[in-house]
């Protein structure tokens, strides 16, 4: 338990420590994987670049249509914001979830999805607000799709020199419903299944349905079909459970110690109802 | 000075909170971890990759020329360091060498190869990654049952059977009650092998004196004393040239009541270095290295009446011992033997175990140590021999159970249980739960297909290690009353209290004998140079047979004090209360202060009396001590998705007279997350190959407080005879009482179903594939 020497600068600038980041230095924000893995001897970054002391990646505001989130928010941050709770409650409620008191208060949005872990809650529900990703390099910066932004296990599209630098969430219209319901991993508290579901009804139907999926597969994804089954519906038990059910169609399921593949797809499936009946009761 | 004000008011039965908690709440305890010396050194220990494997070679060069590091040992350079001891002893028991550092074999994950010893601590973990072991692999086998097929791979060569022993125990006539029984139930039971998970990893700083020839030994352990005569004979070392101190110890629940290679080992490398050393067990190593617990396969069979009396048991244990046997690795089974009966009045009992080496780390005791695996088994067959009969699980207990006018009573495996109502606190529990409403809601629940389970286990334990004879390494305990000439009162106890809460339990009962301020009295122990020779914390001892001995040596010394009031009053008729030797004619009274100046000022001595206020009690303990309880669970099931919730859970602990029930509910509520964690959420789990697959608290899962039910807690009392304290233990009671009755629970609750019996860790998957079967 014991990381391997390193350098640590902490900038004082972004543009300081894009240039740090541009030479091949690793960026340090919570620390909450990186450190562990460090630990562990599993990475051993040469040089650390802390990015938690700069005050323009560290924000939570609404602009326009949308909240902003700088990507050094902390998990404990977002779960509290009062912009977030009444903007995007979905996200809100997703980061209770996170790991425990002392993860909420040191781990990040932006370290958490840059880290990309299958089981993270966050990607679910991003998923399901179709968040952008705003990337900066430094000479460039460019906003991606969520959807987009998480490409596999551990992998992202950020390329070489490029941080998170704020994650771009749309604000709720009033009347959707939103839910994360998560079966927690009894060790980590990672998601062993994690299923975030937002959906607005219009004359009595389902007019928008959005399930972000977590945990089920090597990366996070919007279960389409499943949304798709739900439009136009009144949102009764047997179509909840119809659209749920499809909700791992055609996903190369995870399997591992905790979880079987077929347990997980089954939880998906599970979850996937309950997140829909929380949202559609919580919906205008 | 501060006067001491006496009280007539007692402290015993109080809640008083604990002395020791403003130093660990604030963090200003020394641990290990905290004790810095000038000159001190770092040990990063080189440790297997391989469960089973031949080392060809060890190349430490690299290593030993990284700047920083000081010196490298290997096998080679400890061999004459005496083999990690193994205190335990039975007939023909096969004892491998074991060395603190493997020779040319490795025998689990984990074991260590070599030590780097550096500046600091990041220097030897960067040097520990540059020495080269030449590994020829071996297969390996990781799991009893399959190690005692024909054909694994030996974990020792030389016994290619994979068998350590072989015990047999039986009472009464097994075939005889066997012939008569209208119902035999049969059921194998598993209780899987558990990490122990302290707070607080294991950690050595070893200091030589080399001008003195003085070791100074500081370990996160439970037995000081022990460990400093086993490690003072391995390092060839005169006994009183070793100090053991444990400091603030976080937790050991069994894994510290052990002596480990690198006690030894650190003791060795200061001697060589001339230097302090340190060595900080990470987590991963914690969960390789230092013991586990359980590691049980028993196949069970009970006879019965057709009305529920059962007539005997017979039982066959297969031991997962690991690859060597640790202090008490043997002997652990043996008490699941001695307990096997529970609290039943059978008299036929059988019992065979068979020890295993596997290539894993060693078991030992954990919190409970043979007694919640022999709980567990018994609470499971009464619960099946119920179903079978169609009986109500409360009243087989009632009708089996030995009657309070039979105690003493002697048990079937030769033990004689001291004192007890054990319908006592099943009926209060009852009460509790409202157990016949609770019957009738669950047959409702059922109706509506809901899976609701109401689950009950009636324990008994052994406790207060014990008499000696019955012990490997002695059974008494010991106690120092000192009081200075300024009045105040130092208890050292030979116990090595690690979060049991005997610094403000040993105080209350010497506040009460003496009639003084608890604030008066300052309890030490945990240090060989300053404690007189004791034996341990362990087995629910230290207050049943610790805190006896502080008591004895109270006496002792009252008696003195009333000799040296006596004289000062002038007067023979005088007595002890409130701190005060009162002459009972003229009513004229000496403080406790008066007379402990006198002793020492020494102007005069009453008749054959010594100066000074000292007394030194060793206490043998005439039994051992026998506590009970009834523990009510309610679960309800998710039949979506098998997860357990757990409504209900009541405990009603018997545990003799109660010091502080404060303390003694903080022991339940830890001792019954311990349970529910192997009930629940718990186990180690070794790949085919030896890999501890959850080598990490990311995939061990220890209860969080979040997972933890609201705990009833309640008592009955019911004192024991064999210490004037009355007190029995309760330590591990509430671990013990707990897995059977959660897994009762939900074996009951998904009995409509055609369950009739769950393994441990009994998770969501498991219990959502038996609900899809139950469908298909």
């Amino acid at each position: 338990m014991i990381p391997q020497a390193f350098d640590y600068t902490a900038p004082k600038s972004l543009d300081e420590a894009l240039g740090l980041l541009a030479k091949g230095a690793k960026p340090l924000a919570g620390g909450m994987s990186l450190i562990p893995m460090m630990k562990l001897r599993l990475a051993a970054p040469d040089h650390l670049v802390d990015l938690r002391r700069l005050k323009d990646l560290n924000y939570i505001r609404e602009q326009g249509a949308a909240v902003h989130i700088g990507a050094t928010a902390t998990h404990y941050d977002v779960e509290n914001s009062a912009v977030v709770r009444g903007k995007c409650p979905l996200l809100a409620e997703t980061a209770a979830h996170i790991g425990d008191v002392q993860v909420r208060n040191m781990g990040t949005i932006g370290g958490s999805i840059a880290h990309n872990d299958p089981s993270a809650d966050y990607p679910a529900a991003l998923q399901a607000l179709e968040a952008k990703v705003v990337l900066k390099g430094a000479k460039s910066e460019r906003t991606v799709s969520v959807a987009d932004f998480f490409v596999d296990t551990f992998t992202t599209a950020l390329e070489p020199g490029e941080i998170i630098r704020e994650v771009i969430v749309p604000v709720e219209d009033s009347g959707t419903g939103t839910s994360y319901q998560k079966v927690a991993q009894p060790a980590s508290g990672f998601a062993i299944v994690g299923i975030a579901v937002r959906v607005r009804k219009s004359g009595g139907k389902i007019g928008m349905a959005r399930i972000g999926v977590t945990g089920l597969a090597n990366r996070s994804y919007r279960a389409a079909a499943a949304e798709k089954a739900l439009e136009g519906k009144a949102g009764s038990a047997t179509e909840i459970q119809n659209a749920a059910s499809l909700v791992a169609e055609r996903v190369d399921v995870n399997s591992d110690l905790h979880a079987s593949a077929d347990y997980r797809r089954h939880l998906a499936v599970v979850y996937a109802a309950r997140a829909l009946m929380a949202a559609l009761a919580r919906s205008a | 000075m501060a006067t001491t004000i006496t009280k007539p008011e007692t402290l015993v039965g109080k809640r008083i909170r604990r002395r020791e908690d403003p130093r660990l709440i604030t963090g200003t305890a020394t641990y290990v971890d905290d004790i810095k010396m000038p000159g001190m050194h770092y040990a990063t220990i080189v440790r297997s990759p391989h469960a089973a494997a031949r080392i060809r070679s060890i190349n430490t060069k690299k290593a030993a020329a990284h700047k920083g590091v000081i010196a490298v040992f290997t096998g080679k350079d400890t061999q004459k360091v005496g083999p990690v001891p193994c205190g335990a002893s039975l007939p023909g028991l096969r004892v491998p060498h074991h060395h603190i550092l493997a020779m040319d074999r490795v025998y689990f994950a984990g074991h260590p190869v070599a030590v780097v010893v550096a500046t600091d601590r990041y220097v030897a973990a960067d040097a520990a990654d540059l020495i080269e072991v030449d590994w020829d692999v071996l297969p390996a086998v990781a799991d009893p049952e399959k190690a005692l097929a024909k054909g694994a791979p030996a974990v020792h060569p030389e016994w290619p059977d994979n068998v350590a022993f072989n015990y047999h125990q039986e009472g009464g006539n097994v075939e005889k009650a066997f012939s008569e029984a209208d119902v035999v139930v049969k059921q194998r039971i598993t209780s899987q092998r558990l990490i122990p998970t302290a707070m607080e990893t294991r950690g050595v700083v070893a200091d030589w004196r080399p001008a003195d020839r003085q070791l100074n030994l500081y370990s996160s352990t439970q037995i000081p004393h022990l460990m400093r005569t086993l490690v003072a004979q391995m390092l060839g070392l005169e006994e009183n040239r070793l100090r053991v101190v444990a400091p603030e110890v976080g937790g050991g629940f069994g894994s510290k009541l052990n002596v480990y290679a690198e006690e030894a080992l650190m003791g060795f490398v200061a001697m060589k270095i001339q230097q302090p050393v340190k060595w900080i067990e990470s987590r991963r190593e914690n969960f390789l290295c230092t013991i586990h617990g359980r590691g049980h396969v028993d196949h069970y069979e009970v006879a019965a009446k057709r009305d529920g009396t059962i007539l005997g048991i017979k039982l066959h244990i297969i031991q997962d011992l690991g690859a060597y046997h640790q202090l008490l690795t043997p002997a652990i089974p043996t008490l699941s033997v001695l307990m096997m009966p529970g609290l039943y009045k059978t008299q036929n009992v059988r019992a065979d175990i068979v020890g295993v080496f596997t290539n894993c780390v060693p078991t030992d005791a954990y919190r409970g140590a043979g007694r919640p695996e022999a709980t567990h088994g018994i609470e499971r067959m009464v619960d099946v021999l119920a179903a079978e009969l169609k009986m109500d699980p409360a009243e087989i207990r009632l009708k089996n159970f030995v009657t309070k006018e039979q105690f003493p009573f002697p048990t079937a495996t030769g033990l004689t249980y001291d004192s007890g109502d054990y319908a006592a606190p099943l009926k209060k529990a009852l009460d509790i739960v409202d157990y016949q409403n609770l019957r009738n809601e669950q047959a409702q629940a059922r109706k509506q297909g809901k899976l609701m389970g109401i689950g009950m286990s009636t324990y008994g334990e052994i406790c207060a290690f014990g008499p000696s004879p019955a012990t490997p390494a002695g059974g008494w305990e010991s106690a120092t009353v000192k009081i200075d000439p300024t009045g105040k009162v130092t208890v050292m106890t030979g116990a090595s209290p690690h979060g049991q809460g005997e610094e403000t339990t040993f105080a209350q009962i010497a506040a009460d004998e003496l009639g003084v301020n608890i604030d008066d009295i300052l309890v030490l122990h945990g240090d060989t140079a300053v404690v007189q020779y004791g034996i341990g914390t362990f087995g629910s001892r230290s207050t049943a047979v610790g805190g006896t001995a502080v008591y004895f040596a109270l006496q002792d010394l009252k008696a003195k004090i009333k000799k040296f009031g006596a004289m000062l009053l002038g007067s023979d008729d005088v007595s002890f209360s409130g701190g005060q030797v009162i002459c009972n004619k003229t009513g004229k009274s000496k403080s406790i202060q008066e007379i402990a100046a006198a002793s020492y000022r020494a102007m005069k001595l009453p008749p054959n009396t010594e100066p000074g206020l000292i007394s030194t009690h060793f206490w043998e303990p005439p039994n051992f001590t026998f506590p009970f309880g009834a523990h009510i669970v309610v679960t309800d099931v998710d039949r979506d998705t098998g997860a357990v919730a757990v409504r209900r859970y009541v405990a009603v602990d018997d545990c003799g007279n109660i010091l502080n029930p404060l303390i003694v509910d903080g022991q339940i509520h830890g001792g019954v997350a311990q349970g529910l964690g192997q009930a629940l959420w718990e186990q180690a789990v070794y790949d085919d190959n030896g890999q501890l697959v959850t080598g990490e608290l990311m995939d061990y899962a220890v209860p969080k407080a979040h997972m933890m039910p609201r705990i009833e807690s309640d008592h009955t009392t019911t004192p024991t005879s064999v210490n004037p304290l009355g007190v029995k233990g309760v330590g591990e009671a509430g671990t013990i009482g707990c897995s059977p009755a959660v897994v009762n629970s939900v074996v009951d609750a998904l009995a409509p179903l055609g369950v009739k019996h769950l393994d441990m860790p009994m998770t969501p998957e498991t219990i959502w594939k038996l609900i899809a079967r139950s469908k298909s």
